[in-house]
């Protein structure tokens, strides 16, 4: 950081003189102020704009290889952009579960970042810890198999546990009904604790269960014991991490209902997607 | 004090340890040495940040005006910091993430606005920055011991790898749960400086008062 980036270069003497003022000086005390603060900030914004297509690459590719592994395709010898490429993104309205084709894919990303208000509705209730306003246009991935029917579909899910709000996607199967997992890609829970929500073994109790039961209520719950309805709608909840585990509970529970992805399910069902 | 550069660079490591003897930096202490892997990235990124702090400050010690000189101080820290931030974002994804706030939070790290205070206001640049960089490894060497035992015995393993097999994962050991919460660095600390003050008295402290028996009247 050069001393002095005050004085054009042309005049030594100016520069000398305002070296050889005594610091306290009123003046100067100003005029290091405000010199200091302009390197600073074009040190600091000139880290940020060059660094920032690296970070947007990186926030990216770790977003797109948790699609892959929520739906049980990820291989680190493949490319992830390649391995990618075989989901299909849609952007669906939560309201009628019909897909928005009104919004680019490309730029909905940049959309929902930006908490557009067009995009953005409040919420009466918000047992998933929202913080009262929901998105929602949500973007999801469909992966299909050979034959070019629905393989999984990969819904996004956030909500509050105990200090964070997690972040992740769910997979369904073709039914959109069966889980085939479900995975966060960021949260901020007791490590050890509610942080064990990536622990393999605890993802692995999600795959197979379902959502709704043949009258078509949502039964799926995270607890401590079995629910009446059954196992096959049971994830054990995490020990010692009580919170963490109401708050999965609760996220899963609103993401898949009326309020989340239910219109959209009950299309995927009827074939209409 | 005349220090040779290389006692400026040893001292900090056990005889003037930030953490121990100045019982400086304890906050981020407490928060990142749950696991080695945060705690390893956490001390390189103060021993740099400590380093080049003292450095410049050091080399406009002559010119920051005395009034607004922790200010100054703090710009030219905050600058640092968030161009070490932005570097791990772009450089190393995953540990940035585990680092989340932390790394913002070098910024009130006492121990470099305590070095920069103390020793580069006074000295000059070089010297500066091998005393910001030993005692960003004092730091560093303090973070590690407690994240050692806190990692192991707190989640049986080291860097991420297992040692103990927890029973979560199918092994036989229990985790104490205790030391992956915040609080139980402060027990492995305070059991650290009490190990150390016994085996270099010296760096006791002396009583600030001494209760007197004086007679009634």
């Amino acid at each position: 950081m050069p001393e002095t980036p005050e004085t054009p270069s042309e005049n030594k003497g100016m520069i000398r003189r305002f070296l050889d003022t005594p610091p306290d000086n009123t003046a100067k005390t100003v005029t290091v102020a405000v010199a200091l603060c302009l390197v600073a900030s074009m040190v600091v914004s000139a880290a940020a704009v060059t660094l920032r297509p690296v970070q947007d690459a990186n926030r990216l590719r770790d977003k797109q290889i948790n699609v892959l592994e929520v739906a049980g395709v990820y291989d680190p010898n493949v490319p992830v952009a390649e391995a990618f490429a075989a989901f299909e993104p849609h952007v669906v309205d939560l309201d009628t579960g019909a897909f928005a084709d009104q919004y680019d894919i490309e730029t909905f990303d940049e959309l929902a970042t930006s908490k557009d208000p067009a995009i953005v509705r409040a919420l009466d209730e918000d047992p998933a810890g929202l913080g009262g306003t929901q998105q929602y246009f949500q973007m999801i991935y469909i992966l299909r198999d050979d034959a070019g029917d629905i393989d999984k579909v990969v819904l996004p899910v956030e909500g509050y546990g105990l200090w964070s709000t997690l972040y992740g996607f769910i997979a369904l199967e073709e039914n959109g009904n069966d889980i085939y997992g479900l995975q966060f890609y960021q949260q901020g829970e007791t490590p050890g604790l509610g942080a064990e929500v990536d622990n393999p073994r605890w993802k692995a109790l999600w795959n197979g269960k379902k959502l709704r039961d043949e009258d078509d209520v949502l039964q799926i719950t995270v607890a401590k014991t079995p629910p009446a309805a059954g196992r096959e709608y049971y994830v054990d909840a995490l020990a010692g991490a009580t919170l963490t585990s109401n708050g999965v509970d609760n996220l899963v529970r609103f993401w898949m209902g009326q309020q989340g992805f239910g219109p959209f399910l009950e299309r995927l069902k009827a074939g209409e997607i | 004090m005349v220090q040779t550069r290389k006692s400026q660079l040893v001292d900090p490591l056990i005889d003037n340890n930030p953490i121990t003897l100045q019982v400086l930096g304890i906050c981020s202490a407490l928060a990142v040495t749950s696991s080695l892997n945060v705690a390893f990235v956490m001390a390189l990124a103060v021993t740099l940040v400590t380093g080049f702090s003292s450095m410049f400050i050091s080399m406009l010690r002559n010119q920051i005006p005395g009034s607004i000189r922790i200010i100054v101080q703090m710009v030219i820290i905050a600058s640092l910091v968030i161009v070490v931030d932005q570097l791990l974002k772009a450089y190393a994804y995953e540990i940035s993430k585990t680092l989340s706030v932390f790394v913002g939070l070098i910024i009130t790290n006492c121990i470099v606005m305590g070095r920069a205070e103390a020793f580069a206001m006074k000295n000059p640049p070089v010297d500066s920055f091998i005393d910001g960089i030993g005692n960003g490894l004092g730091y560093g060497l303090i973070l590690m011991t407690v994240g050692v035992v806190r990692e192991l015995f707190g989640s049986g393993s080291l860097f991420g790898i297992t040692i103990l097999p927890t029973v979560n994962n199918g092994g036989w050991y229990v985790p104490n749960g205790l030391l992956l919460l915040p609080p139980s660095a402060f027990f492995v600390i305070g059991l650290l400086i009490w190990a150390l003050r016994t085996w270099k008295p010296k760096q006791q402290e002396d009583r600030e008062y001494r209760i007197q028996s004086v007679e009634a009247h």
